[in-house]
């Protein structure tokens, strides 16, 4: 029955508090749809539509798997199921119930189910509740080792009448948020390591455009540790978009503060620059946020101390969403969204190589004004942002 | 101005080495195997290229193996010298400075249960050949040694070694891992008592991807890949013609310029350590500078400096060289060679490698040392304080 020829298949696509967002409502909802497009551009001509306060993909032939996979990438999505729509009859809808509990079954592996119904095409003569109750009855007529569990069953059979019969079981999770670029744009902070690319995702996620600085301190440091945050940036771009990265050498400043200040206050002194030259960047380039993947006691530098005096240095917000978060809690993010291999390879990053082997650790703002008063910070900044680099970084590529 | 300086790690190819491959990616496209006619045409082809080979090896055609390059050749001679003398006995024996691809190799037959002696090296990297003569065994099978290191040059006593096992009465295999040896030195295969040497194409100014073994005729060898019978049966798979032509080439250019070329080298080597040593303090030198050393390698510790750094100011100036670690600060990763001989953390954290080809002149070498004396200076005084 299922694959029939009159027999369509699409995926349902769920979004959460878009449906909230009142008279902005078609903005959110059309700019989702162009990333749902765009994310599945390559697969092929997949037709993607709103309908019924959700919108649709037919999937027809095209690779079931990889464009769930491409849609549930999309910040955005809440979850998506796979149905199968036919023309509406009860005996048509029995079949195709069965055929999805026996998946239900044969993936999951469930012992309980329920049916859920909606009848939105009232000339249909059947109710919802008795659909429910119908299609319960045939299923269990058919499997013997299922039961029915109201409250809190393994597996639900969606059965709902519109124009057509909508028939679904399975809902796979998406990741939820807002719409890239719905929000406004943040300038992140990128380093090499495993926290920097899991807080530009999640503000990412909250549909927030984002673009990169990072610091390097060429020759100190090697070329290859810059391909590795362009890496890293290219794996944010899967689900960003492109993204703009600006490349910062450090090493004149690095030189000025190991020549003057003392150097337990190298790191503190170096994070206030970098603090300074991303909002000058983030400036802009129309930023109205600075992203950084700071999380509590970390290191020397993510003390409230340091936080402080670091974040003395700029006016715009700093968003560390990382901040009350655990290492563990960190790299599993950094798994599911895939840049946690690229993190651990082992090249040196700006920090390391100027790395006092006792940094100050509750540092005060008084002093470290005092030292900042030993370098020309004004030019040092300015030389910097001047030899900028800038890659525009793409997925795939 | 650029200077490439780390030929050790691959050479640049010869013209005629480009031309050729070329030519046959073009016009020798046949697979050698083929009956028609094309087919025994680029079987004449190889069959040149491996009498180009044989000869600058001097040793006879049908002992010339070709292979995908220089870890598959130590791999082939090791395993495959071992599989086809396995009742003769459990004991092997290398040295710790090996290359990965001879060293992880013995690693993984001690797993398989043989029995391994590394030997051990003194400080300028040299191994005791009377360690040897008292670690022979009567099931001492074989003896796998690299003739020039890789990373300080030094030259192992082959001949003295092959000497020593020709009269035990159960005489051990010999193979010997030349890739930093052929054309860079000579190697008197004629009077030698060598069952097995690895060679590769890229370290001769030939191509990546192609190498050769050379197995004494008589030596039981067995494969340890499957498929063809290609190479007489030893290394499977269709003949990586256009790579196997480039080797010929390069084998046949090596031989013929090896004196000018040695000479040339060592030229370079020496006038590069006088300038350096004049011009800096702070220098330990880590290869040896006469006959004992491969002329093509320098290896020098920079007091106070990471390697990496200086390389990386070094290719700022154009200048390529190799370090003796990579360097994090996380996980440090030293070299297995300088560690053997004794350096300090200080002197191989320092370390840097230049390895020079025919190529390079004595302009490159005097812009190198005008580069290096102003950098290192500059590296001392940013990281000599604090």
């Amino acid at each position: 029955m299922v694959g029939d020829d009159n027999m369509e298949k699409v995926l349902i696509i769920r979004y959460g508090e878009i449906s909230l967002k009142g008279l902005n409502r078609p903005y959110f909802e059309n700019t989702l749809l162009k990333h749902i497009r765009k994310a599945v551009k390559e697969i092929g001509k997949i037709r993607v539509y709103k309908a019924h306060g959700r919108i649709y993909m037919d999937l027809e032939d095209y690779d079931e798997e990889e464009a769930i996979k491409a849609v549930t990438n999309v910040f955005g999505v809440v979850s998506v199921s796979v149905a199968y729509v036919f023309e509406a009859n009860m005996d048509s809808i029995y079949e195709v119930a069965l055929e999805h509990i026996q998946q239900c079954i044969e993936q999951d592996g469930i012992e309980s189910f329920k049916v859920e119904s909606k009848r939105a095409d009232k000339k249909f003569p059947v109710k919802s509740p008795e659909i429910s109750r119908l299609v319960g009855g045939y299923i269990l007529k058919n499997v013997e080792e299922l039961r029915v569990d109201v409250h809190n069953p393994d597996g639900i059979i969606h059965v709902e009448v519109r124009d057509k019969a909508y028939v679904y079981s399975r809902k796979i999770p998406g990741f939820g948020g807002m719409p890239y670029g719905t929000s406004g744009k943040a300038m992140l902070l990128l380093s090499g390591g495993i926290d920097s690319p899991v807080a530009g995702w999640l503000v990412a996620k909250r549909g927030v455009e984002i673009e990169a600085i990072h610091y390097h301190s060429y020759p100190f440091t090697s070329d290859r540790a810059k391909e590795k945050v362009i890496e890293l940036a290219r794996i944010l771009s899967r689900y960003c978009g492109r993204i703009r990265l600006h490349c910062i050498n450090l090493l004149n400043i690095q030189k000025a503060i190991n020549e003057n200040c003392p150097p337990e206050e190298m790191t503190i002194l170096s994070r206030r620059f970098m603090m300074d030259i991303a909002e000058r960047v983030a400036n802009d380039r129309k930023c109205k946020a600075l992203v950084t993947g700071e999380s509590i006691g970390q290191v020397a530098s993510q003390t409230l101390e340091s936080i402080n005096v670091t974040n003395s240095k700029v006016n715009m917000p700093i968003f560390r969403p990382l901040i009350a978060m655990d290492k563990m809690d960190i790299v599993t993010i950094s798994n599911k969204i895939d840049t946690y291999e690229t993190s651990i390879l082992p090249f040196e990053d700006c920090c390391t190589v100027f790395l006092p082997d006792r940094p100050v650790t509750k540092p005060r703002l008084e002093k470290i004004l005092e030292s900042e008063k030993l370098l020309n910070v004004k030019e040092l900044i300015n030389q910097a942002i001047d030899d900028m680099e800038v890659i525009i970084v793409k997925a795939d590529e | 101005m650029e200077v490439y300086l780390d030929n050790a790690a691959t050479t640049k190819p010869y013209e005629k080495v480009i031309d050729i491959m070329v030519k046959s990616m073009r016009e020798y496209y046949a697979n050698p195997s083929s009956l028609h006619r094309k087919g025994v045409e680029i079987e004449k082809l190889v069959k040149k290229a491996r009498k180009q080979v044989a000869k600058a090896l001097e040793v006879s055609e049908g002992e010339v193996y070709f292979t995908s390059g220089g870890t598959e050749s130590n791999n082939l001679g090791v395993l495959g010298a071992l599989e086809g003398n396995r009742r003769k006995g459990k004991h092997i024996i290398t040295t710790k400075t090996e290359h990965p691809s001879v060293l992880n190799v013995f690693n993984e037959l001690k797993e398989k249960g043989y029995d391994v002696t590394y030997l051990n090296v003194d400080k300028s990297g040299l191994i005791n050949i009377d360690e040897l003569s008292n670690i022979l065994r009567d099931d001492t099978v074989l003896i796998s040694i690299m003739y020039v290191n890789n990373e300080v040059g030094i030259v192992q006593p082959v001949s003295q070694i092959a000497n020593m096992i020709k009269s035990r009465k159960s005489r051990p295999l010999l193979h010997v891992d030349a890739i930093q040896a052929f054309g860079k030195i000579r190697l008197n295969m004629k009077k030698s008592n060598i069952d097995l040497m690895s060679i590769s194409g890229h370290k001769i100014c030939g191509p990546k991807g192609i190498g050769a073994l050379y197995v004494k005729k008589g030596t039981k060898l067995r494969s340890i890949v499957f498929g063809g019978s290609q190479e007489f049966g030893l290394r499977a798979g269709t003949e990586n013609v256009p790579g196997i032509l480039g080797l010929g080439v390069a084998s046949e250019l090596v031989k013929k310029e090896l004196e000018v070329n040695t000479k040339k080298m060592r030229q370079l080597k020496i006038r590069l350590l006088e300038g350096i040593k004049d011009n800096l303090q702070g220098i330990k030198v880590n290869s040896i500078i006469g006959d004992a050393s491969a002329p093509h390698i320098l290896n020098l510790s920079f007091k106070g400096i990471r390697g990496e750094v200086l390389l990386h100011s070094l290719e700022q100036e154009h200048i390529y060289v190799s370090t003796g670690s990579a360097c994090s600060s996380r996980k440090k990763s030293y070299s297995h060679v300088l560690k053997e001989m004794g350096l300090t953390q200080d002197e191989m954290e320092g370390a840097i490698r230049f390895s020079f080809s025919p190529d390079n002149t004595e302009e490159d070498i005097d812009y190198t040392i005008e580069k290096l004396k102003n950098l290192v200076k500059e590296l001392r005084k940013v990281i000599g304080r604090g």
